[in-house]
């Protein structure tokens, strides 16, 4: 009886199927399926191999060089991205266009390019070069560099995660801490801070699930020295072309991987456990 | 405290926002501004209470002249048309935040401040509702909560932009009398600003009425 008033915003139960099996269909055959090959294959040649493949003495310092860049670029861009996002929500001045297509320009820019600029810039023969070198400071093929490039591409993450978030919350609670007496840093504290937060770690995430799997850029910065200035993405597609180390490439990949899914399942977690918060802290 | 002021002009870019405004309202007295939409009455709130920026003329409270103070060193009590209440701090934590942000040689300890914030609570009959947060109440305690919230520091003047704007209109009748009500109990220097003529003549002491950044009229 209940079918008799069918609720006309509900498609009928074919096309319901069809299109849950569809989108099913291809997650599967495009996202799950070759993630699970990753793993498959890591673990090919046994968990012994498995870990001999982590334990090698390159693949580690890839991991710690990975961890370290993330450690440095993620604060940093955590920084600028709240900076940004707080000119760009709650101030009115010239050039504020320009500085929101500006903050978009590590998104649209391939990241190779953006790793050949910093080279224009800080490479030998670049504008700071002889400069640079003059003074005893390595940039290119060194930490810096990595560095640089992981800034560059990580850039947008948290301020693009902030803005509409800010823009919509508006200033009028700012406005009201201040006639309450607060000065600017209890108010971006007390007042600014708690209304983001959620939205900030959510940014924060994928800013470092981004950093630590950048590859375009820092190639181009690396300079590809085993054991110094190689990360995982690097050591990865080392080992990948080197024939005797297939199934190590496809270990160090599956670790990259997992901090990725940890970095989704602590998303999610968050999203679940703080969902109404989120939505109250949006909706109002 | 009286509220003098003098000359007070504002510019957007080229465009006049306000122009030559002459007001002076005694100490305990509830003035309404009156105006359409774009005649300038709420950047004159703003202006009042330091949250816009002026460019000629000054304003006094008593004796102090605040043209150049600050928002924070003002001490208005201002109240928003959307209550702009902190959304993740409970009812008593809202209303004691102007106590709790005083720097520590001025702060009263954590009791005094609890004992403060309950006692303001019952002033706008929210007694028991402390511990709520402003998404579980409705717009009229969350209206009261915001008035609390600015009582809470002792303020020279009270400034209340369209406090009654985003208010049912029967939940409006009713706060407009006790507004009044209240006012008469604790009788701070008040101003507010409404559109709605009715309203600014059943509750102040005198309507000034602003056109074009002017002031059109005064009527007591």
């Amino acid at each position: 009886m209940a079918d008799r008033y069918r609720n006309s915003l509900v498609e009928p139960a074919p096309i319901r199927w069809l299109l849950i099996a569809v989108t099913l269909l291809f997650l599967g055959v495009f996202l799950l399926l070759p993630l699970v090959i990753v793993f498959v294959q890591a673990l090919s040649h046994g968990v012994a191999a498995f870990f001999g493949a982590l334990a090698d003495s390159d693949t580690k310092a890839a991991i710690r060089l990975t961890l370290l860049t993330a450690a440095i670029a993620v604060p940093l861009n955590t920084l600028f991205g709240v900076a940004a996002a707080w000119a760009i929500a709650k101030f009115e001045f010239r050039g504020k266009t320009l500085l929101s297509a500006l903050i978009d320009l590590p998104f649209s820019v391939s990241p190779v390019i953006a790793g050949m600029l910093f080279v224009l810039l800080f490479g030998a023969h670049g504008w700071f070069g002889a400069w640079l070198s003059a003074h005893d400071i390595k940039i290119v093929f060194a930490l810096p560099g990595i560095v640089l490039a992981t800034l560059f591409v990580t850039f947008p993450f948290v301020a693009r995660e902030l803005i509409p978030l800010m823009q919509a919350q508006g200033t009028e609670e700012e406005q009201a801490a201040l006639t309450l007496g607060a000065g600017g840093w209890r108010m971006f504290w007390h007042v600014t801070m708690p209304n983001i937060r959620w939205g900030l770690l959510y940014g924060v995430l994928l800013c470092n699930a981004r950093a630590m799997g950048e590859f375009g850029a820092v190639s181009v910065l690396s300079g590809h020295i085993r054991g110094l200035t190689n990360t995982m993405p690097l050591q990865i597609e080392f080992l990948y072309n080197d024939p005797g180390a297939y199934s190590a490439a496809f270990a160090v990949a599956s670790l990259l991987a997992l901090l990725g899914f940890v970095t989704l399942a602590l998303k999610n977690f968050l999203e679940w456990r703080h969902g109404d918060e989120l939505a109250a802290l949006r909706g109002n | 405290m009286e509220i003098s002021i003098r000359n007070l002009g504002k510019n957007y870019g080229k465009v006049p926002a306000l122009r030559d405004i002459r007001l002076d309202i005694a100490s305990g007295e509830l003035v309404a501004l009156l105006g359409a939409s774009g005649s300038g009455k709420t950047t004159l709130l703003r202006a009042i209470a330091g949250l816009e920026s002026i460019d000629d003329g000054s304003i006094h409270f008593g004796d102090i002249d605040a043209t150049r103070l600050s928002v924070q060193e003002r001490r208005v009590g201002f109240v928003f048309q959307h209550y702009a209440l902190f959304k993740h701090m409970n009812v008593l934590d809202n209303v004691t935040f102007g106590l709790r942000v005083r720097k520590r040689a001025t702060r009263p300890g954590a009791a005094e401040i609890r004992r403060r914030g309950l006692e303001l609570l019952d002033l706008v009959q929210l007694k028991g509702l402390e511990e709520r947060f402003p998404t579980q109440l409705s717009g009229g305690q969350r209206q009261r909560v915001a008035l609390a919230r600015a009582l809470a520091i002792e303020p020279r003047v009270l400034l209340l932009d369209e406090p009654f704007g985003a208010l049912d209109a029967k939940v409006r009748k009713e706060l407009r009398a006790w507004l009044r009500q209240l006012h008469d109990e604790i009788g701070y220097t008040t101003i507010f600003v409404t559109h709605d003529e009715s309203e600014a003549h059943e509750l102040a002491d005198r309507v000034v009425t602003m056109a074009d950044g002017c002031i059109a009229a005064a009527v007591n």
